[in-house]
């Protein structure tokens, strides 16, 4: 059995021994601004200068080892927007937008001396003030890191670090001080509700498994994070997998489950690897396996890669596809804590679910219910991105406004030539594909599960997706549906045909082909699929449709009255006409034109008759001084 | 070597797959991941193999590679573009992007694949790096805040090179 205690002291003992620690973002999104280029220079960096340096970090070291640097390759830090991020510690000072080419500098100033360098520091756009690290930068004061703390400061596959911050003590407790009944109204208690959308108690659904009587028990980890615009599953998964492990044994734990699934988007290879690497790490020490801490419970997990179909995430199409089938839905009841996995009772929880689990634990329930609003305990991350000047992966309790996460956290929204203008506001769309949009009316309004729900919203996955004025709310209408249409499974009728037939009036109403009779139509559609489809994707596949026609519905008569589409969005509504000042009549345009709408005189600007105009864009493609839009 | 024995040992890789998930009808998903990784597609021949080998029809075979968008039937380019259209890249303009490389490799919604087998364009719906919207990746590595201009230049870097390697 391992001793955690013993394991976190060297731990922390060895790390005591270092002198600074630097911390590269290692996340998708820094990775993708080259963060491991910068993770070499730095390391390169460190070692001309003569310094020792050191990148895994082991327990059980000689004790008088002494390091001067420890570099880590971190998870998801959250600020993606100036990413490659690095930190500096214990002087905790965040850089951002690091090149390799800094790394020199980095190294001079900030390692060997403990200066601070100025231009690398996170500056505000508007006032253009510096902040030296995460403890002064706005984006990040305001949150309430709670299943995240971690996520971006420890290194994902160092199992000893992660103990040495407490983890793995609160699964100790389940299986050594607890039994199934304590854990399941613990959870109970604590209030926690399900991050991956529904919102559903989870004490209350662990204890629907608790009272199967089956000797088989599954527990699966939901990362099938499909909802464009949301991406917290997949940057816990990277930055802090042992958590995830830790809050599946939990629930494992509350149920009588020996087996447990990790059901991952393809999408996602780097989470893939470190789920798999982190369950390997703890097999190995013993956490995972037969007999956990004594108790006599054997718990095992396995690591499944989805292969793209959104409707996996709906938690009965999930299992089908671990069964090796079509991911498609089944009628509920039965309900998967019944008769789920290959038959068995079986617990469905999302990953920011599980993440969350250990730190009620921690916490206790009276306390974790401190956070958040009373019907909604906790915190809740957000994919913050759209037009925003912050974007990027955030952590607030429960009731926050919408106007403190757009405003301070976001730090304002962007108006179409990319400047803060707060006036630009338009819309948040929440939720995702299921989710609707939240106006300029809502921005006080408390952020919660129930409120957003009676606003025509949801919460979701945790997608936020702010809009700036010049979005069109009918084409955004339009793009979730082509999404979900795409996306259906086809195996109920409302939701195959019905979502069809919404698309295809959508589009008749962005072309200008649509009438009055058009948005009656749209709304009695959209209202009989939520009624009649199946599962949860055709269920909540019209709302987006619907909360656009709610908050925006003068938008839609624009378009199918006047034909007219207010933000230009819409091509087919817009008209073309040629700049008459960057025009130098060179009468290509009207030799392309195969309706003959424009005239002029050579070498004087044209125009073009929008009456006979068919849109087609062939004047646009061909004018060398972009003269026409 | 004989046709016969090329194709046997074509297929030694798969009967290897098929075996390390033990012949099992619940593996079917990962047996045609990795066989697809082998292959850069699902081509017919080793679809009826696999199905024989596990015991089950080849339509219960199709019937769970056609359900999935990751799976290809048919044989995918050399390179790999992929344009994310989620939310978020969405709004932050991947439609002109995508217009872009689709008129500079003379590819469709429907034909995403060039005619000399070069490159294959497809769009995703969410890769999960929003913060960084638009994202385009291409042969497994992630490019944020894409423009048209920034889109097509990767791509002649890639034809630059295969010109200079062919």
């Amino acid at each position: 059995m391992p001793n955690l205690e013993q394991i976190r002291d060297t731990y922390n003992a060895a790390r005591d021994r270092i002198d600074k620690r630097i911390i590269v973002c290692a996340g998708t999104g820094c990775i993708a601004n080259g963060s491991l280029k910068v993770f070499e220079a730095i390391k390169n960096a460190v070692v001309l200068s003569g310094l020792e340096v050191v990148v895994t970090l082991k327990a059980h070291e000689d004790e008088d080892a002494h390091h001067d640097v420890y570099m880590v390759g971190s998870g998801c830090q959250g600020f993606c927007q100036v990413g490659p991020l690095v930190t500096i510690e214990p002087a905790g000072i965040l850089y951002g937008h690091v090149k390799p080419e800094d790394a020199e500098e980095i190294v001079a100033k900030s390692i060997v001396k403990d200066e601070i360098i100025e231009r690398l520091l996170y500056h505000d756009p508007v006032t253009g003030t510096g902040y030296k690290g995460q403890a002064e930068i706005p984006f990040y004061t305001k949150q309430q890191r709670t299943g995240l703390k971690d996520c971006g400061r420890v290194d994902p596959l160092n199992i000893s670090e992660y103990i040495a911050h407490g983890g793995y003590f609160a699964a100790r407790d389940a299986f050594t001080k607890y039994n199934s009944v304590d854990l399941c109204k613990l959870f109970q208690d604590s209030g926690l509700r399900g991050r991956g959308g529904g919102g559903f108690p989870t004490g209350l659904k662990w204890e629907f498994a608790r009272r199967e009587e089956n000797e088989k028990k599954y527990i699966v980890c939901n990362g099938d994070e499909g909802d464009p615009g949301a991406f917290m599953d997949r940057s816990i998964l990277e930055g802090n997998p042992h958590n995830v492990i830790e809050g599946m044994m939990i629930a494992a734990r509350a149920i009588g489950a020996d087996e447990g699934y990790v059901y991952v988007r393809m999408e996602y290879p780097l989470a893939c690897n470190r789920i798999r690497e982190a369950i390997a790490k703890a097999e190995e020490m013993g956490i995972l396996g037969d007999n956990i801490f004594g108790s006599g419970q054997s718990f095992r997990i396995q690591v499944m890669e989805g292969a793209g179909a959104f409707v996996c995430g709906e938690e009965t199409a999930l299992l089908a596809s671990i069964e090796g089938n079509r991911g498609m839905p089944n009628p509920k009841p039965p309900f998967p804590a019944q008769k789920g996995l290959f038959g068995k009772p079986t617990i469905i929880n999302n990953v920011e679910t599980l993440a969350l689990v250990p730190v009620v634990m921690q916490k206790g329930p009276e306390e974790y219910r401190k956070i958040g609003t009373p019907k909604s305990p906790g915190t809740k991350t957000f994919a913050l991105t759209g037009h925003v000047a912050n974007t990027g992966l955030i952590e607030v309790p429960f009731g926050t406004t919408l106007r403190e996460v757009v405003f301070e956290i976001g730090g304002g929204v962007l108006d179409k030539d990319g400047k803060i203008n707060n006036d630009a506001f338009k819309a948040v769309q929440i939720g995702g594909p299921s989710g609707g949009c939240l106006t300029r009316e809502h921005l006080d309004l408390p952020i919660d599960f129930d409120s957003l729900g009676a606003a025509g919203a949801m919460v979701g996955s945790g997608g936020m997706v702010v809009m700036n004025d010049s979005t069109c709310m009918v084409e955004t209408a339009r793009y979730f549906m082509t999404f979900t249409q795409n996306e259906s499974c086809g195996k109920c009728v409302p939701c195959r045909e019905g979502t069809r037939q919404m698309l295809e009036i959508l589009e008749d109403i962005t072309q200008g082909n649509a009438t009055e009779e058009s948005l009656v139509i749209l709304q009695d559609a959209a209202e009989t699929i939520k009624l009649a489809s199946l599962c949860g994707l055709g269920k909540t596949a019209p709302n987006p449709v619907l909360s656009t026609m709610r908050y925006f519905r003068d938008e839609y008569e624009a378009h199918v009255n006047a034909k007219f589409c207010p933000t230009k969005a819409c091509k087919a509504l817009t008209p073309i006409s040629i700049d008459p000042d960057l025009c130098r009549g060179c009468t290509l345009c009207v030799r392309v034109c195969p309706v003959g709408a424009i005239t002029g005189e050579l070498k004087k600007p044209h125009v073009i008759d929008p009456m006979i105009c068919i849109k087609c864009g062939a004047c646009i493609a061909a004018c060398k001084f972009k003269a026409i839009s | 070597m004989s046709a016969e024995y090329a194709a046997a040992q074509s297929f030694n890789k798969v009967i290897e797959i098929v075996d390390r998930y033990d012949r099992s009808e619940s593996k079917i998903i990962p047996i045609l991941q990795a066989v697809q990784e082998e292959y850069r597609y699902l081509p017919q021949e080793v679809m009826t193999f696999i199905a024989t080998s596990l015991g089950i029809s080849p339509a219960r075979l199709y019937g769970v590679a056609t359900f999935y968008s990751h799976f290809s039937l048919e044989p995918k380019g050399k390179h790999i573009v992929k344009m994310c259209d989620g939310t978020a890249c969405h709004v932050r303009g991947s439609t002109a992007v995508i217009d872009a490389i689709r008129e500079k490799l003379n590819l469709t919604a429907k034909k995403i694949t060039t005619d000399d087998m070069m490159f294959t364009f497809e769009t995703v719906s969410c890769l999960g790096a929003c913060g960084l919207a638009p994202v385009l990746v291409v042969d497994d590595e992630v490019h944020g805040m894409t423009t048209a201009e920034k889109a097509i230049q990767l791509i002649e870097e890639i034809v630059e090179k295969e010109k200079e390697n062919a």
